[in-house]
C-alpha cells in the first residue's frame, strides 16, 4: 500500500470544528419544540416505593408531565425485550418498570417541563415514601456468596499448579483489592428524542459508542422495526466504556417523546453520571511459585468481581495470568459476588487493567523474593506461544518493548540511582507488562466516489475522541490515491453501512479494514471502467499492478488516467461501493494481542507518604500505528488514567445506605495536570499480517494497562511498603 | 436548585438593610461554593444578594504598616499582589496550595472565609447530617471520615473547616472587619469560626445581618521563617487532609515568636497561642518542634479512617517548622 498518509502523524479532521464548538454533540440539536427531562434518582439501595407524591412539581407552571412507575404506558411495561447487545446474563434494568428499588440512585422519576431550569426545579418537589430493606454493597463483606452462576469459563487449568506451588522454592501469596472506578466522560450522557406518530419511528440523538446498540435496545422496549429507529451520535466527548450500554437517559427520552409527542432531551447531571455502570470492586488473591533460578513453576489466581443483583456482568480478569508467562503448571478462578449497585460496565481494558494489575504486582513481588531483577524475571519466563489456547502469536514485540522502554528509561541504572532526595524524598523505580487482545469484528463501510473527485465513505462506527475520523480519512486516502481534504468520513447513523460498537480497541483493525477493503472495491470498478471506457489493451492488468496516487490510476504501462475524467467520460455521476468485512478464518489459528512495557519512577516523601510519578515510559507494540499523533495521544490519556488509577480512583459506597458519597469531580479524585509530569511513549515497530488486513491493533487500552502496577511496585522500591489494595493512598504508607 | 431572587448592591448600607429585612437572604461573591450548594439543595436561599460590586475590592496598606485586603478581592488577585507576595509570603503560599487556577480567580476573600466544609454527608441531602439540618445525626460518625477531623470535634459532628487561606490567615492573626445593622466590629481570626459543639449548623460568629468588608492583615509580616505545608491526595484541587502554617521570629536560632496554625484537623484554624508562648526564648530546634506538636496535637482524636491524621499532623507540623527555621 502506497502510505502518503498512514503512518504519517496527521491533525484530527475535526479538529477545528471542535476547538471552535462547531462540532454538534448529541445534547446540542435543537428540534422546534424541544421539551426538557430531568431525572429523580432513589435514596435508598433496596426496597419498595410506597407512594410518590408529585402533586406540588406538577403545579409549577411549565411542568409537562411526570412519569413514573405508576404511569408507565401499559405497552412499553408488558415488551419484554430490554436486552442490548452487551446485557450480561440475567435480567436487563428495566426504568420505571415497577415499584422495587435495586440499587441507590436508580431513576424513578422523569419530570419533563419547557426549561431544564423548571424541570430540574420541580424534580426537586418530587416527595417519595420508601419502604426500605437492607443494603449490601461491600464485597469483602459478602465473599461467603461468591457464586460461579452465570460466569463464564476461564482459561483451562493446567498442569497440577497447587503441588507445584507446594514444592515451589520461591512462593508468595498474596491478596490484591482495588475499589469501584467510574468512567466520567467529560459528556454528560444525554439522549434527544423525536417521535413521528405519522410514521410510528424515532429520531434520536444519543451519547453512545456504538448507535446500533441503541436502535437495538428501543427496537425491543417499542416493538419497532429498525428502519423506524434513526440513532445519531456524531460526536462523543469520551466514552471509556461508559457508552457501550444504553443508559436510563435514552429510554426516559424515547418514552416521554412518544407520550407527549414532543421532542424530548434528557441529559444526566455530573452525579448521575455516577448512578450506572462502573469498573466493578474486585478482590484478587495470587499464588506463585517459582524455581530458585526464577523459572516460574505455579500460577494459582482467583478473582472476585462485584455485579449487580440483576446482572451477572463478567470481565476477564485471572486468564491473562495463564497466559502472559511460561508456566506449565496455572489454575483460574473467577467468581461473581452480588451486591446491590447497579450492574458494572467495561472501562477501559476492562478486566485487564484489573487482572494485570495483581499479575504484574504478584511478578515483581515473585521476583524481588528471587532476587532477581523484575525486568530479568519477566524475560526468564517469557513466552512463546499462548499456553491458555496452545496457539503461535500472530506477532508479539514484548521484548522489543523490554529491551526500548528499559534503555530509554534508564532501567539498569536502578541500583544505583540515588536512593533519597532532597533528605526526605525517596525515589523508587518499577516496571510491569501490559497486554490487550487485539480483536477484529465484522464491519461494514460503504464508499462513493462523485466525478468532482470528492470521496465520501461511512460506517455506523463512533469517533469517542479517539480519532475515528481522522484515521479512516488516511486508510481511504492511502488505498485510492485521493487527498485527505477531499474525503469525508462519515459515522454515527444507524443508516449507515453497521459497524461494531466502539469498544475493545477494535474499531481500526474492524472498521479501518472495512474501510481499506470497501475502497479496493472501488479501485476495481474504476479500473474495470478504465478497460472499457479508455483502452481495451489495459484488458490484461490485474488489479494489483495499478496503483492510485492524487486522485489518478497508474497503470504498469505507464498509462496516467485521472479518475474524474475517467467518471466523466463514463458519463457517471459517481460511482459506490458497499461491502462487510468479517475477519479471515487464518486467524483462528494465532493468538493476537498488543503488548507493552511500563516503566515509572516514583518519589515518595518519607514522613509525609505523599507520591508523585516524575517520569513515565511506555513502549507498546500495538501492529502498524496508522496515526502516531492519535496514536500517543490515547496512550498519554492511558497513562494518566492508570496514573490516578494507583494512587487516587475510589468510588465510595457507604454500606449503610448503598449511596455513593463522592459523586463528583471535586472528591471522586482522578488524576489532574499537575499528577502528570514527563510522559513518553514509544512506539514499537512490528509487522503483523495476520491480525487483520491493516496489520494494526488498536490502541484504545493497552495504554492504561500495567501502569497502576508499575506505580506500585515502584512505589515499594522506594519505600520498601507493598500496597495491595488500591488506591494508594498517603495513609496507607505512614508507618 | 429552587427559585430565588437576585439583586445587586453597590452600597453596603441596602446590602446589609436587605439582608436584615429579606428572609433568607445569602450574599453572593464568587459564588464557587455556593451555587454547588444550591444546586445540590443543600443551600436554599429565597434572595442572593451579589456583593461583588460594593466598594472592597482592592488592597492597601494600612497606616500601622499592616495591609488591608478587600473582602471581593478574588483569592488569585491576592495571592499575587506584590505586597501581599513580599510582605506576606506564607497567605500568597497558602492561597495557591487551594482549590485550582480557576476557582482562585472566581473565589473572594470574604467567601473564602464562608466556604463550607467538605464533609460527603453535609452535600448529600438523602443522608443525615447535624449540620444541614439539626437533629437528624452525623453520618460521618461510623461513615466515610478519613477527611474529617481530629480537634474540637462534638458529638453531633466532625465536619473540618477546608479553607488553606484561613490557615495562614490564623498564623498571622488576621482580624476580619464587618460590616452589620449596628456599624461595623473586628473579628479576630481565631474567634471568628466556631467549634461545633452542639450548634454544628453555625460554622462562625458572623451574625446574620453582617457582611465581610475587610481582612487585615498586622503589620508583623513574618516573611523570613515561614512555611505552608499541605498533605493532600493529589497534587492540585484536592482539600487538604493536614496543612500546617508556620512562621517564627528567630535571632540566633532563638524563638522570639513562633505561630503554628493547622487546617484540615479541625472545624476551624487549630491554633493555641498559650502553647506557642512556652516556647518563646527557647531554642529553634528538633526536640523543641517535638515537644509543640506534641502538646498542639494534645487530646487529638480519630473515628476511624481518620485515626492516620494524628501522626500525619505530628509530621507536618515538624516538617513545617523545620522548613520555617532553615527557609
Amino acid at each position: 500500500m502506497d502510505t502518503a498518509y498512514i503512518g504519517k502523524s496527521r491533525k484530527r479532521v475535526d479538529g477545528v470544528k471542535k476547538v471552535t464548538g462547531s462540532a454538534t454533540y448529541a445534547g446540542e440539536f435543537k428540534p422546534e419544540g424541544l421539551v426538557h427531562g430531568y431525572v429523580v434518582n432513589s435514596t435508598i439501595a433496596n426496597g419498595k416505593i410506597v407512594a410518590i407524591h408529585t402533586g406540588k412539581a406538577k403545579m409549577i407552571d411549565g411542568v409537562l408531565d411526570i412519569f413514573t412507575h405508576e404511569n408507565l404506558p401499559d405497552d412499553v411495561r408488558q415488551n419484554v425485550d430490554y436486552t442490548d447487545p452487551l446485557s450480561p446474563p440475567g435480567h436487563p434494568f428495566r426504568p420505571l418498570y415497577n415499584d422495587q428499588v435495586l440499587y441507590n440512585g436508580q431513576p424513578i422519576a422523569l419530570v419533563v417541563a419547557e426549561s431544564f431550569e423548571l424541570a430540574r426545579y420541580a424534580a426537586g418537589l418530587v416527595e417519595v415514601e420508601y419502604l426500605a430493606e437492607e443494603c449490601t454493597t461491600d464485597i469483602k463483606k459478602n465473599m461467603g456468596n461468591a457464586t460461579t452462576e452465570g460466569v463464564e469459563d476461564t482459561a483451562p487449568d493446567r498442569g497440577n499448579a497447587e503441588l507445584s506451588y507446594a514444592n515451589a522454592a520461591v512462593k508468595i501469596d498474596v491478596e490484591y483489592s482495588q475499589p469501584r472506578h467510574y468512567h466520567n466522560p467529560m459528556e454528560p450522557h444525554v439522549s434527544i428524542a423525536e417521535w413521528n406518530a405519522k410514521t410510528q419511528s424515532f429520531k434520536i440523538y444519543d451519547k453512545v459508542q456504538g448507535v446500533n446498540s441503541s436502535q437495538e435496545y428501543i427496537c425491543g422496549i417499542f416493538n419497532l422495526d429498525t428502519e423506524n429507529v434513526q440513532i445519531l451520535s456524531p460526536y462523543v466527548g469520551g466514552g471509556f466504556g461508559s457508552g457501550l450500554r444504553p443508559q436510563y437517559q435514552l429510554f426516559l427520552a424515547a418514552m416521554a417523546a412518544r407520550e407527549l409527542q414532543r421532542p424530548v432531551k434528557v441529559s444526566l447531571t455530573r452525579r448521575q453520571m455516577f448512578s450506572f455502570g462502573h469498573r466493578p470492586a474486585c478482590i484478587q488473591q495470587l499464588q506463585m511459585g517459582a524455581s530458585k533460578e526464577g523459572k516460574l513453576k505455579s500460577i494459582i489466581h482467583k478473582a472476585y468481581g462485584e455485579t449487580s443483583k440483576f446482572e451477572k456482568y463478567n470481565e476477564t480478569i485471572v486468564d491473562w495470568s495463564g497466559m502472559m508467562y511460561q508456566c506449565d503448571n496455572v489454575k483460574l478462578e473467577y467468581r461473581l459476588i452480588p451486591v446491590n449497585v447497579y450492574t458494572p460496565m467495561d472501562m477501559r481494558a476492562p478486566g485487564g487493567a484489573t487482572g494485570m494489575f495483581a499479575l504484574e504486582c504478584a511478578m515483581d513481588e515473585l521476583a524481588i523474593k528471587a532476587n532477581i531483577d523484575p525486568l530479568e524475571f519477566r524475560l526468564l519466563n517469557y513466552a512463546d506461544k499462548d499456553q491458555n489456547e496452545d496457539k503461535p502469536f500472530s506477532s508479539k514485540e514484548l521484548r522489543e518493548c523490554y529491551r526500548q522502554a528499559a534503555s530509554h528509561f534508564g532501567w539498569y541504572n536502578r541500583h544505583t540511582k540515588t536512593q533519597i532526595k532532597d533528605d526526605s524524598i525517596l525515589v523508587g523505580y518499577g516496571m510491569a507488562t501490559g497486554c490487550w487482545e487485539a480483536m477484529q469484528q465484522k464491519s461494514s463501510a460503504k464508499a462513493v466516489l462523485t466525478s468532482s473527485g470528492k470521496l465520501v465513505v461511512s460506517s455506523s462506527t463512533a469517533d469517542i475522541g479517539t480519532g475515528t475520523y481522522t484515521v479512516m480519512s488516511q486508510i481511504a486516502g492511502d488505498t485510492l490515491g485521493i487527498a485527505m481534504e477531499e474525503i469525508t468520513f462519515q459515522l454515527g447513523d444507524t443508516s449507515l453501512p453497521k459497524a461494531p460498537i466502539e469498544g475493545g480497541s477494535w474499531t481500526v483493525s474492524s472498521v479501518g479494514s472495512a474501510v481499506k477493503a470497501v475502497c479496493n472495491h472501488l479501485k476495481k470498478q474504476l479500473i474495470d471502467l478504465a478497460k472499457v471506457n479508455v483502452d481495451e489493451d489495459l484488458d490484461h492488468v490485474n488489479y494489483d499492478e495499478v496503483s492510485c496516487t492524487d486522485g489518478t490510476l497508474l497503470f504498469p504501462n505507464g498509462t496516467l488516467i485521472n479518475m474524474s475524467t475517467l467518471l466523466l467520460t463514463a458519463g457517471l455521476d459517481s460511482i459506490e461501493a458497499e461491502n462487510a468485512l468479517e475477519p479471515e478464518v487464518r486467524q483462528e489459528q494465532y493468538s493476537s494481542y498488543a503488548h507493552s512495557c511500563v516503566m515509572v519512577e516514583v518519589h515518595v516523601d518519607k514522613d509525609l507518604g505523599m507520591i508523585t510519578v516524575p517520569r513515565v515510559t511506555s513502549a507498546i507494540a500495538g501492529g502498524r500505528i496508522i496515526n502516531p499523533k492519535t496514536a500517543e495521544s490515547q496512550i498519554l490519556g492511558a497513562i494518566t488514567w492508570g496514573i490516578g488509577m494507583a494512587l487516587e480512583e475510589e468510588g465510595m459506597i457507604d454500606d449503610r445506605s448503598g449511596r455513593i458519597m463522592n459523586a463528583n469531580l471535586a472528591e471522586y479524585h482522578m488524576a489532574v495536570h499537575a499528577d502528570v509530569q514527563q510522559l513518553n511513549v514509544l512506539f514499537v515497530e512490528e509487522h503483523d499480517d495476520i491480525v487483520n488486513p491493516l496489520g494494526a491493533k488498536g490502541l484504545g487500552e493497552i495504554g492504561i494497562v500495567g501502569v497502576a502496577s508499575a506505580i506500585a511496585n515502584a512505589v515499594f522500591d522506594a519505600s520498601g511498603k507493598r500496597v495491595r489494595n488500591l488506591p494508594i493512598t498517603l495513609d496507607k504508607l505512614l508507618e | 436548585m429552587n427559585d430565588f431572587n437576585y439583586s445587586r448592591f453597590v452600597d453596603i448600607g441596602q446590602a446589609v438593610d436587605d439582608l436584615t429585612k429579606k428572609n433568607y437572604a445569602k450574599p453572593i461573591a464568587g459564588g464557587t461554593n455556593l451555587l454547588d450548594l444550591m444546586k445540590y439543595r443543600v443551600e436554599n436561599p429565597h434572595y442572593l444578594l451579589d456583593v461583588n460590586r460594593l466598594p472592597y475590592r482592592e488592597i492597601v496598606e494600612a497606616s500601622n504598616g499592616g495591609l488591608r485586603l478587600g473582602a471581593m478581592v478574588t483569592n488569585a488577585d491576592t495571592a499575587y499582589h506584590s505586597l501581599v507576595e513580599k510582605n506576606y509570603p506564607l497567605l500568597s503560599k497558602a492561597i495557591l496550595s487551594g482549590a485550582s487556577a480557576q476557582l482562585r480567580n472566581a473565589a473572594t476573600n470574604g467567601g473564602n472565609l464562608m466556604q463550607r466544609t467538605r464533609c460527603y454527608y453535609f452535600y448529600d441531602t438523602a443522608t443525615p447530617c447535624n449540620k444541614r439540618e439539626p437533629g437528624s445525626g452525623c453520618s460521618a460518625f461510623g461513615g466515610f471520615n478519613r477527611i474529617h477531623a481530629i480537634l474540637g470535634t462534638s458529638d453531633t459532628c466532625i465536619a473540618t473547616h477546608p479553607s488553606d487561606m484561613c490557615v495562614a490567615l490564623a498564623a498571622l492573626d488576621a482580624e476580619i472587619v464587618v460590616q452589620g445593622g449596628e456599624g461595623e466590629r473586628r473579628i479576630p481570626i481565631l474567634e471568628f469560626h466556631r467549634l461545633p459543639g452542639d450548634t454544628p449548623q453555625k460554622d462562625n460568629h458572623l451574625k446574620s445581618n453582617e457582611i465581610i468588608t475587610f481582612i487585615d492583615l498586622p503589620a508583623e509580616t513574618y516573611n523570613q521563617n515561614f512555611a505552608y505545608i499541605k498533605v493532600r491526595d493529589r497534587p492540585s484541587y484536592a482539600f487538604a487532609l493536614v496543612s500546617v502554617a508556620a512562621a517564627m521570629k528567630l535571632t540566633d536560632n532563638r524563638i522570639e515568636n513562633i505561630r503554628v496554625a493547622l487546617g484540615g484537623v479541625s472545624h476551624k484554624p487549630w491554633r493555641l497561642p498559650q502553647v506557642e508562648e512556652k516556647f518563646v526564648g527557647k531554642e529553634a530546634n528538633n526536640e523543641n518542634f517535638e515537644q509543640l506538636a506534641e502538646e498542639l496535637l494534645d487530646g487529638a482524636q480519630g473515628f476511624g479512617d481518620n485515626d492516620f491524621k494524628i501522626k500525619l499532623a505530628h509530621k507536618t507540623i515538624i516538617r513545617a517548622l523545620n522548613e520555617a527555621r532553615t527557609l
